[in-house]
């Protein structure tokens, strides 16, 4: 079932993040479709597709925020640092603290202040140190670029942003909890071409400290941003490789004719 | 005949319609003020001849003394409303909540229809359920019974704006509040709720602005009062009955309180909505 070129070349002996044989379902319909992918531990893997392709659900299995959805199913084994999360007894609320997720649009919590957006994770988990709050606001501000242009109006709310400084907002405060793993479902798509360019320099940056899973429209973006690129074709995955090779000399048809614009 | 007469001809006609409409939609906007003007300043000339300290401090004297004062219907509309606003509150926004956050379960349906027959139910009816379910079983008039009816009044409203307020927040915003590994029940009550309270406020001001005024549904509930409030199992005054009945007496001292009384209560629901306005556009900003 599983075509040859779908395994990650060459191997990834240590994943920090595992996918076996994923199926996601919405009601009868099957949108992903026994997707086996391995993550390499501090880098950016790019998922890539034509739309309705299942990236965005899969990228929601790997969180499990895929089950939130009425009518939505799951089968398959994740497994982060080698636990399964959909194991038995795993919390999916605990799951979500170590595997963040950054979302296309922008979406900073309504009438929170910019401070109060980054550290809302931690608050509302209960920690009340202040200087604890205030260290973690001010690295994940300076981690995903955004330290200079708020540090002078943390209390101004943080919709009163643009679009480009909310999303890096939104990377800062899933940036707070300090996830192992980052997922970002098309993070440019809706911003202006400096913001994107801003946000492509921060995944270099980023992936120092965390693991980036990134779904992308851009072939570009993935070229350039990503270490490994998968590609998704009608729910399942295709090929999946460096993305030096994958982008330059592709093993399956369909693939190509993807990644040259030929459809999709 | 050009193009470009054809178009200038097309934009000397847009611009007077233009003007038209804007004329029209000033002179409509100014016939839906006119009512709240000249309500006031009624109300106002003829409430201020009697307003007083005796006014909120006394308790209505018998026809023939002079003085005296509505402090006992000025304490009961805040014991009625107060109470009310205690219980319909709550079970409003909880309701409210429920039918945004829940809105696939199956009970919602039912909930919802629920609020808004209830909305469209006339206050008396209302006050004649808290009549059969408390005045008849403790055999006597209360400010409890009151005080359920206006909860009962206050519950639809109060729900069905929360409702709106909260189904205005996009579920991306609730979705990263979940991704974020914050349970279910933290994201609705800290990030949607919080983040909607000033719409939510509004609608609790609008519902405790609507209770302040009723007076069916107090007159076979709390009834009326000449004596300061005994406790909530006994009769209570509140203004929009003493209103009522002072009005249509033949007594010009009666009548004069009901003036003030008016003048009073309208106030009283103006400077409550303005000073939720002053807070809430001052943090909104
Ligand atoms: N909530 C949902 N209910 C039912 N079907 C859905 C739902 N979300 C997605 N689907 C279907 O699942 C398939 C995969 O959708 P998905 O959102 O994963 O695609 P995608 O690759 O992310 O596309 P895009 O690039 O346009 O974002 C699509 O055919 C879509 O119609
Ligand atoms: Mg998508």
């Amino acid at each position: 079932m599983t075509p040859a070129t779908n395994a990650a070349k060459p191997p990834i002996p240590e994943p920090i993040l595992s996918a076996k044989d994923v199926n996601a379902y919405f009601n009868a319909f099957h949108a992903v479709r026994g997707v086996s992918l391995d993550v390499e531990p501090n880098s950016v893997t790019a998922l890539i597709g034509p739309s309705g392709c299942g990236k965005s659900t899969f990228l929601r299995t790997l969180n499990r925020l895929h089950e939130e959805i009425p009518g939505a199913r799951f089968e398959g084994e994740v497994t982060l640092e080698g636990e399964n999360i959909y194991g038995r007894g795993m919390d999916p609320v605990q799951v979500r603290r170590k595997i963040g997720m950054v979302f296309q649009k922008p979406n900073p919590f309504p009438s929170l202040s910019i401070y109060e957006n980054v550290v809302v994770g931690l608050t509302l988990a209960g920690v009340k140190d202040r200087r604890l709050l205030d260290e973690t606001a001010e690295r994940a501000l300076k981690h995903s670029a955004l330290w200079d242009e708020v540090k002078d109006k943390l209390r101004a709310p943080g919709t009163s942003l643009s679009g480009g400084q909310q999303q890096r907002l939104c990377i800062a405060r899933a940036l707070a909890v300090k996830p192992p793993v980052i997922l970002m479902d098309e993070p440019t798509s809706a911003l202006d071409p400096i913001s994107t360019a801003r946000i492509e320099e921060l995944l270099g940056e980023l992936k120092k400290e965390v693991t980036v899973v990134i779904v992308t429209h851009n072939m570009q973006q993935a070229a350039r941003c990503s270490d490994r690129t998968a590609f998704f074709f009608m729910g399942e995955l295709v090929e999946y490789d460096r993305s030096t090779r994958l982008f330059t000399n592709p093993q399956d048809k369909r693939t190509e004719q993807y990644i040259t614009g030929r459809f999709g | 005949m050009t193009f470009q007469d054809v178009y200038a001809k097309l934009d000397a006609r847009r611009t007077i319609v233009n003007r038209l409409m804007l004329g029209l939609l000033g002179l409509a906007s100014l016939v839906a003020i006119l009512p709240l003007v000249f309500v006031l300043y009624y109300v106002v000339h003829r409430g201020i001849q009697g307003l007083n300290l005796s006014f909120f401090t006394q308790l209505p004297k018998p026809v023939g003394e002079t003085g005296g004062g509505l402090g006992n219907a000025v304490l009961g509309t805040l014991v009625l409303v107060g109470l009310g606003s205690a219980v319909g509150v709550p079970i409003g926004i909880a309701s409210g909540v429920f039918l945004s956050e829940f809105k696939r379960s199956r009970f919602a349906p039912w909930l919802r229809s629920a609020v808004e027959l209830l909305a469209g139910v006339p206050s008396i009816i209302l006050g004649i359920f808290a009549y059969a379910v408390l005045v008849v079983p403790l055999h006597g008039f209360s400010a409890a019974a009151g005080a359920l009816a206006l909860a009962i009044i206050l519950i639809p409203t109060v729900a069905k704006t929360t409702e709106e307020v909260l189904k205005l927040v996009p579920d991306h915003i609730r979705e990263a509040g979940l991704g974020l590994g914050l349970p279910r029940w933290k994201v609705i009550l800290r990030i949607v709720v919080y983040g909607s309270r000033s719409g939510i406020l509004t609608g609790v001001m609008l519902g405790v602005a609507r209770i302040s005024g009723e007076s069916a549904p107090l007159l076979f509930t709390a009834l009326n009062s000449q004596y300061w409030p005994r406790g909530l199992l006994a009769p209570i005054s509140s203004l929009p009955v003493q209103i009522y009945t002072y009005a249509i007496s033949p007594f010009d001292d009666w009548t004069q309180l009901a003036w003030t009384g008016s003048m009073v209560l309208v106030l009283f629901v103006l400077v409550a909505n303005l000073l939720m306005r002053a807070i809430l556009g001052g943090k909104k900003a």
